[in-house]
């Protein structure tokens, strides 16, 4: 299968990259092509500019920037993630989602950040950072803006980046507590999008909760934030009644629907049931105390 | 209709084209193409490498994957515009002329393979995963194979020639706690 016929751009700087999907009409980012590639393949997408980001240098780091928040440079692979042997313990949300996104040939070269700009409302990525609170840095001809990543994703396969925007970073905000929480995927084989998906992102002082989120996958439209399961979580300890209650509410605000991959109630099932062992998970791992 | 200046047939002159320059299995390889041209189809018709097989050409199945810059990809899921400078190892990279590689011996020795189809990516995906770590559980081997789909073996036989790979690999002399012990009871 051939994708149409495209002109092809490789800038090897990001004002270089910005002026050329400025100066063209239907020009697209190319990052790991993981999405974008198998869409032209099948003539989804039919771009006249493909604009490849892949040769613009230091795009490719993640870390703690200087002001205490993690950094997810735009090619920052999902394999790059899931094989840190630092990321764990900044990040331990993320830490467990790498290795569930695709498999590992499509981990090579898909990225964090393009996975966000895909706005598959199955992807893992977008639920991470929905719980993290997290925000796409984006740069176009007239400089940078951060967007909230409720704010960045304006629908399925849509955000708010105007054509000639280049997300450069994705941002998670300095903790104020110890981080905690993971990431659980149902999905009928490796490769597989999530039947349901639920990423908890916990910030605790001791055993007492003092931040939390959770973004559901798979279970919407769109990438689902459970914030009022996540509130009822804040300012207490991770007892059973309170993942009780916690896990209620998410599959509360589930909206599955009912296709090849199970039943809606079955979806919303194993949501309920997936926070609850992400929660009773944290409640048993000892803190750390420093 | 052809892309490529080792085919000289050539496409419409209003056609761009880019030259590519690949380092393919150690080689160097020029070819002008299009670019929306697979680096699979680059590969397969244009350098007439057809161990690099197409089984899905929808990203699921794996049997395109070559190693580029030593990690494994789709090739049917990349341009052969974005190898330019890059290094590509295809299934027939590895044998050195008449001697096996040994992950190839352990799909000989351990019986793989059965159709075939999927053996050059499930080879090329054990070789970077051996390449990363040479003494991996059965596990480990599993989980790295994971992307590569097999209708023929259930797996069972392909796990076992790459714990066969890794073994000859690491030579008579490496130390003798082998995968299995590490993962067996205690
Ligand atoms: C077989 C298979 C299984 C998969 N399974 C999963 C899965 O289980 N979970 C999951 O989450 N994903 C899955 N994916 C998708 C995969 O994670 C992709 O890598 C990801 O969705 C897109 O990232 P990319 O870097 O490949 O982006 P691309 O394909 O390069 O781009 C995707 C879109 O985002 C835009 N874009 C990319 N980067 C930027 C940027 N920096 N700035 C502006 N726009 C940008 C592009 O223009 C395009 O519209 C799967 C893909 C395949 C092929
Ligand atoms: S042909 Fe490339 S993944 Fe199947
Ligand atoms: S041997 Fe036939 S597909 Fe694997």
């Amino acid at each position: 299968m051939y994708p149409s016929r495209f002109q092809y751009e490789a800038p090897t700087s990001l004002s270089e990259a910005i002026a050329l999907l400025s100066a063209h009409d239907d020009a697209k980012v190319l990052a790991g092509g993981q999405s974008l590639i198998p869409m032209m393949k099948l003539r989804f997408a039919a771009p006249a500019v493909i604009v490849d980001i892949n040769n613009i240098p230091k795009l490719d780091q993640h870390g703690v920037h200087a002001d205490g928040s993690y950094r997810i440079g735009a090619l920052v692979r999902h394999a790059a993630l899931e094989k840190s042997t630092t990321l764990g313990e900044h990040q331990p949300l993320l830490a467990s989602a790498a290795p569930l996104v695709a498999d590992p040939i499509v981990r090579t070269r898909g990225t964090f950040v393009g996975s966000v700009c895909h706005a598959d409302p199955q992807g893992d990525w977008a639920s991470c950072m929905v719980a993290l609170d997290g925000s796409i840095l984006a740069q176009g001809p007239n400089g940078r803006r951060t967007i909230g990543v409720d704010e960045f994703v304006a629908g399925p396969f849509q955000t708010v980046l105007a054509p000639n925007e280049i997300a450069i970073q994705a941002i998670i905000p300095k903790p104020v507590g110890t981080r905690a929480g993971g990431y659980l995927k149902l999905e009928r084989r490796v490769g597989d999008f999530a039947t349901a998906g639920a990423a908890v992102g916990l910030q605790m002082d001791g055993d007492t909760v003092v931040q939390a989120g959770i973004g559901l996958t798979g279970v919407g439209a769109r990438t689902i934030n459970a914030s009022e399961a996540a509130a009822a979580l804040v300012g207490n300890r991770l007892d059973p009644d309170v993942i009780g209650t916690a896990a209620g509410l998410a599959a509360g605000v589930a909206q599955p629907r009912s296709d090849h991959r199970g039943s809606a109630d079955y979806k919303r099932h194993v949501i309920e049931t997936f926070v609850s062992r992400i929660l009773t998970d944290a409640a048993r791992t000892p803190e750390k105390v420093a | 209709m052809s892309l490529f200046e080792e085919v000289p047939v050539s496409i419409g002159n209003d056609v761009p084209r880019r030259r590519v320059e690949i380092s393919l299995n150690g080689e160097r390889r020029a070819a002008e193409v299009e670019p929306r041209l697979l680096l699979a189809h680059l590969i397969r018709n244009g350098f007439r490498l057809t161990g690099t097989h197409t089984g899905c050409d929808t990203t699921n199945c794996g049997a395109c994957t070559v190693l580029f810059d030593g990690a494994p990809v789709k090739s049917c899921t990349m341009f052969a515009v974005q190898a330019d400078g890059h290094e590509v190892t295809t299934v027939e990279g590895l044998a050195q002329s008449e001697q096996l590689h040994p992950i190839q011996e352990g799909f000989k020795d351990e019986h793989g393979l059965q159709c075939g189809f999927c053996t050059p990516g499930m080879m090329l995906s054990a070789k970077a995963l051996l390449d990363e770590n040479p003494n991996p559980t059965e596990d480990e081997v599993r989980w790295a194979l994971s992307g590569n789909l097999c209708r023929c073996t259930g797996y069972q036989n392909i796990v076992k020639a790459v714990l066969w790979a890794a073994d000859k690999m690491r030579g008579p002399d490496a130390d003798t706690g082998t995968a299995a012990d590490e993962t067996g009871a205690g």
